[in-house]
């Protein structure tokens, strides 16, 4: 579904992504961890189109075409999603409206009719039961005054009512509380499928045990330095970072020395 | 943003779409201004003597204040001095004889108005919402008088009311805001031709929204109409504005007076969207929009509410205000004012607390893209005798890039000691992140754009009345068309 190779990523003249490859196919979940400030949400945003990066090399290939090519908004109605580590509040803009805009552009793009306010309404609210939302969420603004944890259920409502294909969560869990971190991680299982990619960003293991990731990646310095099954984040968990990078330092150095 | 910059442009250019022409042959009062002029429109009005020696005092005050150099300058806009020589005064459409049914308005005018949405005509009228139609300086056609007429409301024309109800307008007329009030009051004074007038009996609540659609067509002239408002005891009256222009590489003056009258316990709404040609993207021409607008709250109890939307003319010069004069009375302004491409904009309102118990509240958003100026200003007094007055103002800007500008301009003078005024000001710029979180969810740019500004100005937004602010809505969208790319 999605494949990154030699994936070289900088902001204004600093690079930050310095050379990743990873392959996701459908119905995987991958788990992506690593220290702070190592280009997990660089790498996230630089997917879902964000601007402001600029690609110094490499390619990226989603659903068999160039990527680089697409619009955010049409990354998004290709069916990438992105939910947030810091979803941004928008004043005065309803949040079923919000919802619904998004839904339908979707639709439109399907070629399938707009749906109507009734049966919108109908499945937001089931989609909100599963999440035990409260419905009043539904008149505030888009995230306006949301409470932390109250931001992140609103990114995953979002996902479970947009239905993508490839689900980018980064930091989902930071913020909720323990039955919140259940909830949510339950909302997202319920979206596995095995036409469905999944990419977790995560500093935690404890979300990890809610979502069982197919594989686990470690992000440092722009690169992805370890890669291997979900074992690697009970290790990680036990051990911190320290060790990859130290093998990592040598590896390099070895790298380095046969060229 | 890639893929978005064709349908931008595309946007843009079609954006200002009521800029066509209708051919039609009229009546011109020769170029320039005398006092043959003020003389020839009152003779072509048929009106009586008092009303000529009111326009004739209110032309010499005028005349005073151009020679003293009194126009004003204390507003953030710039134009070249504007020569009153240049401009015609009076420009009716030819027509033949005394209409006697809406049937025999030009079809060329009934065909205009339809194209700017406003149908006249019998089986097409706007439900539930009565218009006056006024076509450069005189007014075209009103509609459901009759029905208006069933509950004692009488909406005419101004031209028609200094006929049929001279008392009326001798007694209301210049009381809210006096001829020499200033510059272009006392130039619209001297010149105005035609406008809307309006009078709510005791105890009637008006039964359908009352509006009135001004159009500038022919070249070279200024529109300078007046409104009438009266709300007698009790009573309560929803009215509406909208106006347009062709596009010309010249400017064009606009300078209206709109007065309104508020007795015991009435209530008045006056919302007005405001799309005057506002020049091209290098800001060649547009209209000079330089209008006062004031209420009277005159009885207890009484409220006037401004709301605008004001998203054209090349510079806009407006301050509805309101004369909290009757105890417990209240006054409301809520405005949306947009500058793109070259706009300028200074508006705000000034709210006069006289009489005790009073309270008022402001609601300001200012929007700025390209190189727009975009100025709030505002005065709260509460005058010594104003009692336990209260105030409440907030003033938010939006601004989008970096070469516009947003100024607020806040004047406040307390006089009485237990007065509360609370201002609370903001400016933000419209953030990068939001536009992403919009987009990233499969949202257009410029859908977004539009959906970011419209939940900035909600506030506003939701005192219009229902149709009038799906248009507002519609309006800001293609005003901010090519803000951002
Ligand atoms: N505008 C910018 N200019 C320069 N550096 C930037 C800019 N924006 C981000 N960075 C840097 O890029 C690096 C990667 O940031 P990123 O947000 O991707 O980290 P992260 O792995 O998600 O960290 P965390 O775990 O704390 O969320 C950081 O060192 C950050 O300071
Ligand atoms: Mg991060």
């Amino acid at each position: 579904m999605l494949e990154i190779k030699k994936l070289h990523v900088k902001i204004d003249e600093t690079p930050i992504l310095k050379g990743i490859d990873l392959k996701v196919n459908a119905g995987e979940v991958h788990a992506i961890m690593g220290p702070n400030g190592s280009g997990k949400s660089t790498l996230a945003q630089f997917l879902a189109g964000r601007e402001i990066y600029n690609v110094i090399s490499g390619e990226v290939t989603y659903q068999g075409k160039n990527l680089l090519d697409l619009s955010a908004e049409d990354r998004a109605l290709a069916g990438i999603f992105l939910a947030f580590q810091y979803p941004v509040e928008i004043p005065g803009v309803n949040n079923t409206y919000f919802l619904k805009a998004a839904l339908n552009a979707k639709r439109k793009r399907q070629g399938l009719p707009e749906l109507d306010a009734v049966d919108f309404l109908k499945l937001v609210k089931a989609k909100m039961a599963h999440l035990k939302m409260d419905e009043k969420f539904l008149q505030r603004g888009v995230n306006e005054g949301f409470s932390g944890g109250e931001k992140k259920r609103n990114e995953i409502l979002q996902m479970a009512i947009l239905e993508p294909h490839l689900c980018i969560l980064d930091e989902t869990d930071s913020g909720l509380d323990i039955d919140a971190l259940r909830i949510v991680a339950e909302g997202v299982n319920a979206l596995r499928s095995p036409d469905r990619a999944m990419i977790v960003v995560t500093h935690y293991q404890r979300l990890l045990d809610y979502i069982t990731p197919d594989f686990v990646h470690v992000l440092a310095g722009g690169r992805i330095v370890k890669s291997g099954g979900k074992e690697l984040a009970l290790l990680l968990e036990e051990k911190g970072y320290s060790w990859i990078l130290e093998q990592d330092k040598h590896s390099s150095f070895v790298a380095g020395a046969s060229l | 943003m890639t893929g978005s910059n064709a349908s931008i442009r595309e946007l843009t250019e079609k954006s200002y779409q009521y800029g066509f022409v209708t051919a039609i042959e009229s009546d011109n009062a020769p170029m320039g201004l005398s006092e043959e002029i003020v003389r020839f429109i009152s003779f072509k009005k048929n009106e009586p003597q008092w009303l000529l020696d009111w326009r004739l005092k209110a032309y010499r005050q005028w005349c005073q204040l151009l020679e003293n150099e009194k126009e004003p300058m204390w507003a953030k806009v710039h134009h070249p001095k504007i020569d009153f020589n240049q401009i015609i005064y009076y420009s009716a459409p030819k027509q033949k004889k005394q209409l006697a049914s809406l049937d025999e308005v030009d079809p060329e005018i009934l065909a205009t108005y339809e194209k700017l949405g406003i149908p006249l005509r019998e089986q097409a009228k706007l439900a539930n919402v009565a218009v006056d139609a006024v076509f450069d300086s005189v007014s075209v056609a009103t509609t459901f008088k009759d029905r208006l007429a069933k509950v004692g409301v009488i909406f005419c024309s101004f031209s028609e009311a200094v006929q049929k109800h001279p008392e009326l307008v001798q007694k209301y007329l210049g009381s809210v805001v006096p001829a020499g009030d200033n510059f272009y009051a006392a130039l619209n004074s001297a010149v105005f031709s035609d406008g809307s007038f309006c009078y709510i009996p005791k105890g009637v609540r008006c039964p359908m929204e009352l509006s009135t659609y001004f159009r500038i067509n022919s070249a070279n002239t200024g529109q300078f109409e007046r409104t009438l408002l009266i709300a007698e005891e009790s009573s309560y009256v929803s009215y509406l504005e909208g106006c347009t222009a062709p596009m010309r590489d010249e400017n064009q003056l606009h300078a209206a007076v709109v007065e309104l009258i508020a007795l015991d316990h009435a209530e008045i709404k006056y919302s007005t969207v405001q799309n005057w040609y506002p020049g091209d993207e290098n800001g060649k021409g547009g209209i000079y929009n330089f209008v006062t607008k004031r209420g009277a709250c005159r009885g207890k109890k009484s409220k006037i509410s401004w709301t605008q939307v004001e998203t054209g003319s090349a510079i806009t010069w407006k301050y509805p205000s309101v004369i909290l004069q009757g105890d417990d009375s209240v006054g409301e302004f809520y405005s949306v004012a947009v500058t793109n491409h070259y706009q300028q904009a200074d508006t705000g309102t000034k709210m006069i607390h006289i009489g005790k118990n009073t309270s008022s509240t402001i609601i300001s958003k200012g929007i700025s893209a390209g190189h727009g100026q975009n100025s709030y200003r505002g005065l709260v007094r509460i005058q010594k005798g104003a009692e336990n007055a209260r105030n409440y103002s907030q003033c938010d800007s939006l601004i989008f890039g970096n070469q516009g500008g947003a100024h607020t301009f806040p004047y406040i003078e307390v006089k009485n000691n237990s007065a509360q005024v609370e201002h609370e000001a903001s400016t933000s710029k419209i953030s990068e992140d939001q536009l992403f979180y919009c987009r990233q969810r499969g949202i257009a740019t410029e859908d977004a754009v539009s959906m970011i500004v419209n939940g900035f100005c909600k506030s506003v937004f939701r005192k219009l009345p229902m149709e009038f602010a799906v248009e507002a809505q519609k309006l800001l969208g293609v005003s901010l068309e090519g803000a951002i790319g």
